[in-house]
This record gives C-alpha cells, structure tokens and sequence, in this order.
C-alpha cells in the first residue's frame, strides 16, 4: 500500500537526478587550531585537520548518506555547509551561489532553504520556551506569512509531524526523546526548506522509536520534496534511508557511491572493513570479520599519503607517500585508493 | 546431561524510594546462568535490564534508595541478597565482576592503569605490589592491549575509548571471576572497535569457561555473541529463548516488534519500517493487565485487565503472553515487512 | 500513524480547548505553586511589609524628620515617642519610615541598575569572544578592590549626594553580574539549541536576547537579591562612615551613625534601624532563593 504511494516518487527522483545538482561541495577543508593560552602569538600553531579536501554532490530530492566513525569529520561536514562553523577552504555552491562568500544577509535567504536536524532531542530545544513558539520562531525569522497565520501553520505542521494540538503549549521536557525529536523534524519543515541536513537523528533514540523517526522523515521527503544530507554512523540506517553514500575516514571521502552499489560492491578496503563490522541481527550468519589493525590515528597529526594506510591490510610505499586521487570505477562510484589505479 | 547453573535470580523485585513514593524498577525477574554461557539481556532504555545486573551486584544503596527482594542463588548455594556487606565486597571483584558502558568515567583518571589493575588483584589477593604488578602486565597482554609493559604506566586520558575498555575488562578478569557482567561495553564504542571487544568477551569467555551477562539494546550484538537472551520491557521479562529461536521464532509481540523494526542491511529500502505505536510508559504509571498491552496490536480485552505471567512454551522457551500461540501462528503476516 | 488525526476541525477544536484549559490551569498552579514557595511567601512578605512602611510609614507618622526638640534628646521608647528620639531630638519612627525610603530606593536602584548593565556587559563578553579579554579583565580589576573602599572613593570623588551614592554602588555591583551572566550564558550559548536557532538564520541580536538572556535570568534574579541586600548594607555602611547619604537627611545607615556616640545609654537608634536592616537582607535573600526555585522550568509540572 505504501509502496504503490511511493512508487511514483521515486521514479521522478530517478527522472531528476541526473540534471539537478542543489548543492556542490568543492574541496573542502576545516582546521581546527588548537587553543593555548599563548599560542595566538603562535604562527604555526597546531591544528585539528578535521576535514580535508572533501568533495561532493547532492542532488535534488535524493538522499545522501555520510558515514564513518567518530571523529572522521562527518558532524563537521554536515555543520560547516550551514557556516555553524567558518570553513577554512573549499566552495559549496548553492543554485549557483557559494555559500561560504555570502554576506550575512545573502546566507539569512540561504538558511531557510537549508535546514537542520540535530542529534540531541534534549539540547536542541530551548528548555524555556514552549513547543508554539519554538515552531513559530522560523517563520519570525524569515517574515514568513502574517502574524496570525502562524498559529495555522504551526498547527498543520505538528499534524504532519505527528504531534497533538493540546501539545502547542508543552515545555520540550514533557516530552520523549522521540517526540523532541519529531519537534526538531517540525521546526526545520516549518521554513519550507529544500534540504535538510541531519546530523545522527536517530542516533540517541531506542530502537522502536528510531523505526518510528526514520519512516516519518522518509514520508516527509516525499511530502515536501526535500533533500537530506543524512549524518550517520550506524550503516544499516544509513542504507535504509539514503540513495547514495559518502564513506569518510580521519576527514576524507575515500569512497562514494549509489547505496547497493556500495553495499554489494565496497571498493576501498576501508568501507569494507567498517560493512563487515556492523553486527548482523541473524544468529545464522557469521560474516567474516575484516581485522584492522591498530587504531585510528590523531588528526592533529593525520598520516602522510592515504590517510588509512596505517590500518591498511593492502598498503603499499606508495601510499604512503601519495595522497589517493578519487576516480570512478563505476557509473556514480568513486574510491579514493591507489589499488583501483 | 544438564548444563551447571551459575547463578539464578528468582523472582527478583527492585524497589526504588523516590519522593514519590516506590518505584519498582524489577518486578518479578527471574532467570539464569549457565557456566560457560553468555546470556544476553536486551531492552529499550528504561526496561530496568541495568538495574538488574547492578541488583546482582547490590550496588545500590540499600540503607536509603532500594529494597530488594526474592533470591540471587551463586553456585547453587549461597544467596547473594542474604551475605553481610563484607561478604559481598569480597564476592564482587572475585567471583562476579562488572563492565561498564562509559570507561572513561570508570577509571580513575589520576592513577595509573596498572596501578588500579594491581589494586583489584591486592584487593581479593594475598600478593605483593611488584607480583600484582606483573600479573597486571599479563592480563593487559591477555586483552589484547600492545606492549603491556610501557602501557601500564599510563593514564586513563591516554588511551583511546576502545583500549580502555579493554583495560577495564582486564581489570575485572584481574580475579579471575566466575561470572562477568558486561552493561552496554560496547555502546560508546565505534563498529570496528566494537567488533573487537566482542571478539575479545567471546574469546574470555571460552577460554576461562565464564558465565558472561551481555546487557544491551542492539539486536545485531546479541546476534553475534549471546547463546541465550531475555528480552525486558519496562522491569519484567517478556521472553527467554535461545539465540536461534528469539530471532526465527519469537513468540512475544514486543520480541517481534523489535526483531523488525531494526533495519536490515539486505531489506527492502523501498518499504517502510515496522514500527512499535507509541512510546514506553513511565514506571510510575505501569498499565494495569499486561505492561506492553497499551502498544500490542494483539490487545485483547483480557490483556489490558489481567497480567500474564512468564510461561514455558517448550524448547526451553518462556513468553509473557496470553495470546503467544495465536500470534506464533500469524507469523507469516508479522514478518511480511521485514 | 495512528496519532495523526485525519479530520482538520477536530484538530483545531483540541488546539482551542487545550489553550483555554491551559489559562486556566496556569491561573491556578501560578497561585499554588507561589504559596507553596516558602522562600517567596515569608521572604515576600517582609518585603511587601518594609515597602508599606517606606511608602506609607511618613504619612502615618506625626512628626518632622528634620525637627530638633532638644529639650526631647534621647527618650527612651514609649510615651510620645514610640521608638524613642535621638541626640537631636528627631523621632526615632519618623526618621526609620523616611530612612527606609532612602535605603530601599537606594538598594532597589542599584540592584536594577548594576543587573542591566552587568547583563549587558556578561552578555557581550560571552557572545564575543574579542571582547571577553578586555571586559572581564576591567571587572577582575574592580572586584580586586574591596566594595566599600571603592564606593567610598567613588563617593569621594563624585561628592556625597543620593544619586552619587547609587553611581558608586552600582560601579561596585556591575562585576559581580556580568561574571555571573557571563558564566550562565556561556554555558547556554554552548546548547545544541543555540546552533539550531543560528542555523534558522536568526540575527546575533535576536539570538542573544531572545535565547540566551532568558536562560541567564533565574542566576540573574537570585544575584540580583542578594544585591539589593548587599547594597541595603553598603550604603548604611557608607552612611555610618560619614561618605553616604549626606547629614541631616535620614537613611538606615546614616541613624546608626549618629547613635554610635550615644550607644551605651540610646541602645534603641543601634537596635530598631538595626532590625530593618537585618529584616531587609533576610527578607531579600528569601524572595532570592524562591524565585530560583520557581523559575526553574524543570519543577513545573
């Protein structure tokens, strides 16, 4: 029954996706410098290289799944594309607009086309303000509608959402983890907005409620027809929700591809690793483990050449002197690794 | 031939003082296990599957926060709830010891992660520092951590999360315990790192012939690693079955439930996911007949009035349920979606 | 999803019923929940009691604060002297109700004054990191001075008069709440909340009044009691010195200095401005604690 709603959606996102590029992600690059009490004097201070050189596209109406494990840049990515954080290099074009040089104002218009959805439903959501006005704050911002509109369409949005209407006037800590993060979901649809970005949604929530927020951000891509930049490390979810997938280690990309592409078919020995550590939930199957060796290390001080080639059962001189350029292997399949040269 | 039990919780009750009055967070748990065996506990947050492990424990205040009742039986013998304080102390450590999920803040960050292994061990053991100290090397030689020697003079802040789980579980086998209790180790942790903790708690597990507890909310762990699992919701067990059966054949709707709305990494991508309607009651409110009735699509008007109790349904499988034999039978039109 | 309600009207009706009941209940917890506050209830009380007596006690009162009846120095309370007079022959009530005028304006001032500006300046510095550096080393700078030697200097410098006295209090009290703004809205600009509202597109202004200032104001309210308390203090300490409110015009602490001479035969110009003054900071450092408890949105249920 859902499947017959769902059909023709997908066969427009097929239609679109080969021409419209929304967001083109251009080399880039995030350093954290580290603080010291001094060491602003400090010219060469060090720096956390939390993101480097990464490239990417979204196209319109798809999802774009980015995993990796802790510390691999994909939260930065993800925060550095709504300027939370300034990047330190790289473009990111907007319907022809680079985000990262526009003025304050320019990026006002921007962010209520691009939205957020964060991890936390406990912090990101003023513990003051009641659930109305929290959803209202959006359409304030953005001088959207008239004033005594705003009620109708907090409304409309709550329903859609899945919320009650006598919960207009809640505080956020009335509510579940599952329900905040329904109203984190309402408060970034409420703009209208044409992407939005997801950093680990479901990320803090029980299994039977994850179920619950990943079907209801799907409907909504559908109902709204968003684009998602799905944050994620846990992969079956990521798989789940996304039509393409991003895999990131120690602030690269080292591999993107369409989603059973790279599931069927992991290329770099990174993306293969990490798929064979996911836990399967059947008893039966026992998957042969992928070993790494050692840890992942500082990005203070990432790797010279590939930046996995400590752990890299398949490393080679010269990756460790040569930074892999990423080339495609198959229609919409890149790797970053000197094995497929 | 039957299978030495190691410990069994018998109608165990956990009752919290709030300042609202009792909150009981176990209510009429019971089970077992069995030497050499890894049972899983599994539950969504607030099912009391870590209260459970602590009760066996006794680690909470039991002069002004908790009450227990019923009986935790160690070795067919001795009942855990019955030993003086001081008995206690020496059976945890030695005979049962604890994992944690968060390892940093179970480690003291400023002494070093030899010198607490040493402690365990000079806790329960009649040994000099330098003997404590060297069995402290092998047991991080044991985990698996590289070159014990140099690491044991390090501190917490300088290991990474994966090497201080490791350092813990190295600090719980320090006795060479009977019985290791492992809540949520592997939570905090990254997927490959993950996998090599569990590789590390299956490998303990064999070679010291060691009933492991395994509490956690992953479906896909418990795969993996556990023999037998108990699926908790809000403080009671609603099924125990063995590893083949809780996935190919489980009989509670709540089981079912949870078994399909994880999704699968060779599901449909297409369909939806299946979904549990509503949320976990709070304990203060605990539905009246059966607990997981308000969120059962099977509720029946027997179920939301009277509670069932936990029942054999054969092959050594038990279900808190009225309704597990229709429902079993329904199976094909449950897992349509999964 | 079951809980999506299908017919729109409903959903209104809800909406609007849930509003009226919601008036209703504030109503009734509002009241509740205040009396139920013992800190708000006695604390609140004696204010309302010290305010009544400052703004009605010179009316009620029959004499001249100002009038000299020598041949009345130093009754002994009662007669016609309820409190008694002292040296000069003044009455002791009359003084005290027009006194109380004086502190309490005085403390009240400061304590509005010294909260805005301090919630401007902790605001700023923890906003903008620049200027953090520079706004919190001039605040260490005045803390490292003792208060009562700074506003004696100020004072003395500015010269004694009412309004004088307020400026050197509140240069006093500024520090004390821009540190504590400061450190509250630090740890509220660090919530995931902030980033979301940023990542709405909200203007720095907007963000840091409309989110970060309300979060600051439960620490805000309590410092700005204890304030009120302190500055009550202050300024009778000042006056006792001779360096506040200027001689003939009556304030607590300005009757205390004049029966400093006369203590061990007057006992009752030490002890009545004395009480008002213990009643005042203890009156306001109840209110202080209760209005933390009550602000606190996590205790509404």
């Amino acid at each position: 029954m859902r499947q017959a709603e769902m059909a023709p959606d997908r066969l427009l996102k097929e239609g679109a996706r080969q021409e419209n590029v929304l967001l083109d992600v251009q080399g880039l690059t995030k350093h954290f410098p580290v603080k010291g009490s001094l060491d602003a004097f400090n010219r060469n201070r060090p720096s956390v290289k939390a993101v480097s050189n990464v490239s990417f596209q979204l196209f319109e109406g798809e999802t774009f799944g980015l995993v990796g494990e802790s510390g691999c840049g994909k939260s930065t990515t993800g925060r550095t594309l709504m300027r939370l954080i300034e990047p330190t290099e790289g473009k990111a074009i907007y319907r022809g607009k680079n985000i990262f040089e526009q003025s304050s104002k320019e990026l006002r218009k921007t962010r209520e086309e691009i939205q957020m959805v964060f991890q936390d439903p406990y912090s990101s959501l003023n513990p003051r303000k009641r659930i109305g006005s929290i959803l209202q704050e959006p359409l304030i911002i953005h001088s959207i509608g008239k004033r005594n509109e705003h009620t109708d369409r907090v409304m409309d949005i709550m329903q859609k959402v899945g919320l009650l209407p006598e919960q207009y006037y809640r505080f956020p800590h009335e509510f579940s983890g599952g329900q905040r993060q329904r109203i984190g979901l309402a408060r970034a649809l409420i703009a209208n907005p044409k992407l939005v970005i997801c950093d680990e949604p479901v990320s803090a929530l029980d299994v039977s409620i994850q179920s619950q927020i990943i079907n209801l951000l799907k409907r909504m891509q559908g109902e709204f027809n968003l684009t998602y930049l799905f944050v994620a490390h846990d992969i079956s979810v990521v798989r789940h929700i996304s039509d393409r997938i991003g895999v990131m280690y120690l602030g690269n990309m080292v591999e993107v591809a369409p989603t059973d592409s790279l599931i069927q078919n992991p290329l770099h020995p990174y993306t293969k690793a990490l798929l064979s550590a996911v836990p399967i939930p059947n008893p039966r199957i026992k998957r042969e483990r992928i070993a790494l060796k050692g840890e992942i290390p500082s990005p203070l001080n990432p790797p010279a050449g590939c930046v996995f080639h400590t752990r890299c059962p398949f490393a080679t001189d010269r990756c460790k002197q040569e930074v892999p350029e990423s080339r495609e292997m198959a229609p919409g399949h890149t790797v970053a690794c000197h094995l497929y040269d | 031939m039957n299978p030495e039990k190691l410990l069994e919780v018998k109608r165990l009750r956990t009752h919290f003082k709030t300042e609202t009055g009792r909150v009981t967070a176990v209510d009429d748990v019971s089970f077992h296990v069995n030497k050499g065996e890894i049972l899983g506990i599994v539950g969504e947050s607030g099912c009391g599957k870590s209260v459970t492990s602590q009760s066996i424990l006794r680690l909470f205040d039991e002069k002004y926060l908790v009450k227990y009742e019923g009986e935790i039986i160690f070795k067919n013998e001795i009942d855990l709830l019955k030993l003086s304080k001081a008995q206690m102390r020496q059976a945890r450590g030695n005979e049962i010891s604890m994992i944690f999920q968060d390892p940093l803040s179970s480690l003291n960050p400023v002494l070093t992660i030899g010198f607490q292994i040493a402690e365990a061990i000079m806790l329960h053991e009649n040994t000099s520092k330098e003997e404590a100290m060297a069995q402290a090397v092998e047991m991080l030689r044991l985990t698996g951590i590289p070159s014990p020697e140099k690491r044991v003079h390090d501190y917490p802040h300088q290991l990474s999360g994966g090497m201080r789980q490791r350092v813990m579980i190295a600090m719980s086998l320090a006795c060479k315990p009977r019985l290791l209790i492992a809540d949520e180790p592997t939570t905090a942790l990254d997927v490959t790192i993950q996998s090599q903790i569990l590789d590390l708690i299956e490998d303990i597990n064999k070679r010291f012939d060691m009933g492991v507890i395994f509490i956690t909310h992953d479906l896909g762990v418990v795969a993996e690693l556990c023999d037998r699992v108990v699926v908790m919701y809000l403080g009671q067990i609603v099924e125990e079955a063995d590893i083949y059966n809780l996935f190919e054949n489980p009989k509670h709707p709540y089981t079912k439930g949870l078994i399909q709305s994880i999704p699968h990494m060779d599901g449909d991508r297409e369909e939806e996911l299946h979904v549990i309607a509503g949320t976990v009651p709070s304990l203060e409110n605990v539905p009246v007949g059966c607990r997981f009735a308000p969120r059962c699509q099977f509720a029946d008007e027997q179920c939301n009035s009277q509670a069932p109790e936990l029942r054999g349904i054969g092959d050594g499988q038990k279900v808190r349920c009225w309704h597990a034999e229709q429902i079993a039978e329904r199976k094909e039109e449950v897992y349509a979606t999964s | 999803m079951q809980v999506i309600q299908e017919d729109n009207s409903t959903f209104q009706d809800d909406f609007k019923q849930a509003k009226k009941r919601l008036k209703k209940q504030q109503k009734q917890l509002l009241f509740r929940r205040i009396m139920r506050n013992r800190g708000i209830v006695i604390g609140g009380s004696t204010m309302i009691f010290l305010s009544l007596f400052a703004l009605f006690g010179p009316l009620i009162v029959s004499y001249d604060p100002y009038e000299m009846i020598v041949t009345d120095r130093l009754k002994a309370p009662g007669g016609d002297y309820l409190l008694g007079t002292d040296n000069f022959g003044r009455d002791l009530l009359t003084r005290m109700a027009y006194g109380a005028r004086v502190s309490l304006s005085v403390g009240l001032s400061v304590a509005l004054l010294s909260c805005l500006l301090g919630m401007i300046i902790g605001l700023l510095a923890s906003y903008f990191r620049s200027l953090d550096n520079i706004l919190m080393r001039i605040c260490d700078g005045l803390m490292a001075i003792p208060g009562v030697l700074l506003a004696i200097a100020l004072v003395a410098a500015l010269g004694p008069k009412k309004e004088n006295v307020i400026i050197a209090l509140t240069i006093v009290f500024i520090p004390n709440v821009a540190r504590v703004v400061r450190s509250a809205a630090i740890v509220v600009r660090e919530e995931t909340y902030i980033e979301a509202i940023r990542a709405q597109g909200a203007k720095t202004w907007r963000i840091i009044v409309l989110h970060i200032a309300p979060n600051t104001v439960a620490p805000l309210v309590v410092q700005a009691s204890f304030i009120f308390a302190d500055a009550i203090i202050t300024e009778a300490a000042l006056s006792f010195l001779g360096a506040g409110i200027p001689a003939p015009d009556p304030s607590w602490g300005n009757i205390l200095h004049d029966g400093k001479v006369v203590i061990f035969t007057a006992w009752w110009m030490t002890v009545f401005p004395g009480i008002l003054i213990v009643l005042s900071v203890l009156g306001l450092n109840l209110l202080g604690d209760g209005i933390r408890d009550y602000i606190d949105p996590h205790t509404t249920k």
